[in-house]
């Protein structure tokens, strides 16, 4: 494969940038401490809750933690987490795709200020994001009161879950499709278009699958933020058991209750979660990597 | 729009940029709006009334004073990680790489009853800590180590690109001029550095102030002591206080903007200081 072979060429090039190195690195004593803080500080401070937390998990053993994750409970919350999640970045991935087209492919007046607003919900704290849904449709809010005439639930049910996990998730998709679109730039999409394509048969056949591996990253971003969001969903959610639960809010109810074991054992799934996102972005950003230097050649 | 057209063969244009404005207004805009009509309802006097209580004082002092420290030892711990990670190579150094990203992807929640059982007295760092007499978890300090766990990737992940992307024969040049190693880290590979530490620290920064889930469990959340900004909002909120709710609210993001469009301005100007001299 052309891994193999891009990895031959580097190594004889560092080589020789290793023979010149002395003269720009630092004394041996330097890079020792330099190394030895880095290593220590991620290992004790990054890396040891992530252990801390399936250790806790299995702390009563196996029957009880699989006791903990297929309780009634349990397996309502990792149910609505599951459908939050799938309803949300199917928005976002919506969202995302129309927006990176409109904003990367064509020109016009405002475009930063637009991208600035759509960047908007990675600076408002989560606790914020719930409560702007929690003034639009609670009690007091601007659509309660019709909204309660209308026996409509929105706050404190499934639907303000959604509406809030879809604000925090908003930029993920978007915001890595548009660099990439801008890059691969509409050359080829012109062409197919002057040679007689639609426009949606342009986006599946030319645009699709030059931007598929962008497009996966960027949901693999924003389900692994859906599935894990927990201030703005905790502020709109109401905490009804077996009903308005996500995961990381069941987490926090077993934590209070001090029932520890069963909360780190619904933490562990989601710790699980965030391994495999972690696995599967080196993976991806791999493959965009090398989707670019083809691109190049 | 017919600006655009003019300039792109490709359809679409309308459509997209209509779908885009409406799902923007309608989830981003319109609720954030909400936030601030709801607050004008307020008369001065009552909107001044609820920031200044000492309860809501003491939070955003909490979290603004807290964030900007642990935004501080982030772009201090950010730079070493970073310096290691592209400089040098080490055994399992791809591995550390990927460790750096694990506070981005591990839920709050879950990160937070991970730290606080991890400092808490009889925890694995918290009961060596405790022989030092120094407590963490259930005090500002817990606070403070929060923070920084749920930072540390946004610096690092700003400057290591640009550490990557240096040129190294101006290093290369300056060594050769009779700088010494230090002069040129200070003089030369720092000052290239600066924009690109701004943004990481504006955004270590932002996170931190707002931080709820990995901040909670370990806080204690003493009024007047370890209670921070956002929780007081959801306080506010469940005892139906929707205006006292509100008001912090709006003060946590117009100071949260202040502070991003200052730390732009700096990072603006890092830039074209770099340049010039270069």
């Amino acid at each position: 494969m052309s891994v193999a072979s891009t990895n031959a060429v580097p190594s004889v090039a560092s080589r020789a940038l290793l023979a010149r190195r002395d003269a720009r690195t630092e004394p041996a004593l330097m890079r020792g401490l330099i190394i030895g803080f880095a290593v220590t500080f991620l290992l004790v401070f990054v890396a040891l809750p992530l252990v801390l937390v399936f250790s806790e998990a299995l702390a009563k053993g196996v029957g009880f933690y699989f006791a903990a994750l297929t309780d009634k409970e349990a397996l309502a919350a990792i149910w609505l987490t599951l459908i939050t999640a799938a309803i949300s970045v199917g928005l976002n991935l919506t969202f995302g795709i129309t927006a990176a087209w409109s904003i990367a492919k064509f020109e016009f007046r405002g475009k930063t200020i637009l991208t600035t607003l759509i960047d908007l919900p990675f600076s408002v704290s989560p606790v914020i994001s719930g409560l702007v849904f929690v003034l639009l449709f609670g009690a007091q809010g601007f659509f309660g009161p019709w909204l309660m005439a209308h026996g409509i639930h929105i706050l404190f049910a499934v639907p303000a879950i959604v509406l809030a996990t879809s604000f925090v998730t908003f930029p993920f998709v978007v915001r890595e499709l548009i660099p990439l679109m801008q890059e691969q730039g509409s050359l080829e999409e012109e062409a197919a278009i002057s040679l007689g394509a639609g426009g949606w048969q342009t986006f599946v056949r030319v645009t699709l699958p030059n931007i598929k591996w962008g497009l996966l990253y960027g949901v693999l971003l924003c389900n692994a933020r859906a599935m894990g969001e927990f201030g703005a969903v905790s502020v709109v959610s109401g905490h009804i058991r077996g009903e308005t639960n996500t995961m990381p809010l069941l987490v926090e109810i077993l934590y209070n209750e001090y029932q520890m074991a069963a909360s780190f054992a619904i933490a562990s799934l989601l710790a699980f979660l965030a391994l495999v996102t972690l696995i599967a972005k080196t993976v991806l950003e791999a493959q965009i990597e090398e989707g670019r230097h083809t691109g190049d050649d | 729009m017919s600006a655009a057209s003019r300039r792109s063969a490709l359809p679409g244009f309308g459509l997209t940029m209509g779908l885009t404005l409406t799902w923007l207004s309608l989830l981003i805009l319109l609720p954030l709006a909400g936030l601030f009509v709801k607050t004008a309802e307020l008369s001065p006097t009552q909107f001044i009334d609820i920031v200044t209580s000492p309860r809501t004082l003491h939070a955003l002092k909490i979290s603004f004073g807290l964030a900007f420290a642990a935004a501080l030892v982030n772009l201090v711990a950010g730079l070493i990680v970073v310096w290691a990670l592209v400089r040098y190579r080490f055994p399992g150094r791809r591995i550390f790489d990927a460790i750096v990203d694990i506070p981005f992807a591990l839920p709050t929640a879950v990160a937070g009853i991970a730290l606080t059982t991890l400092f808490a007295q009889k925890g694995w760092l918290g009961a060596p800590l405790a022989a030092l007499g120094i407590k963490v978890a259930f005090t500002p300090l817990g606070i403070f180590v929060a923070m920084i766990f749920i930072g540390i990737p946004f610096v690092v992940r700003t400057v290591q690109p640009v550490l990557i992307d240096l040129d190294v024969e101006l290093e290369e040049a300056a060594a050769c001029l009779g700088a010494s190693r230090w002069q040129t880290v200070v003089r030369v590979i720092l000052p290239s550095l600066t924009p690109a530490i701004l943004t990481g620290f504006a955004l270590a920064f932002a996170r931190a102030v707002g931080e709820y889930g990995s901040v909670i469990f370990i806080a204690g959340n003493l009024p007047n002591v370890s209670e921070i900004a956002p929780l007081l909002i959801v306080i506010r909120l469940s005892e139906y206080r929707y205006a006292d709710a509100t008001a912090i609210a709006v003060v946590m993001l117009i100071v949260s903007f202040a502070v991003i469009f200052i730390l732009n301005r700096l990072q603006r100007w890092a830039q074209t200081r770099t340049l010039a001299v270069n």
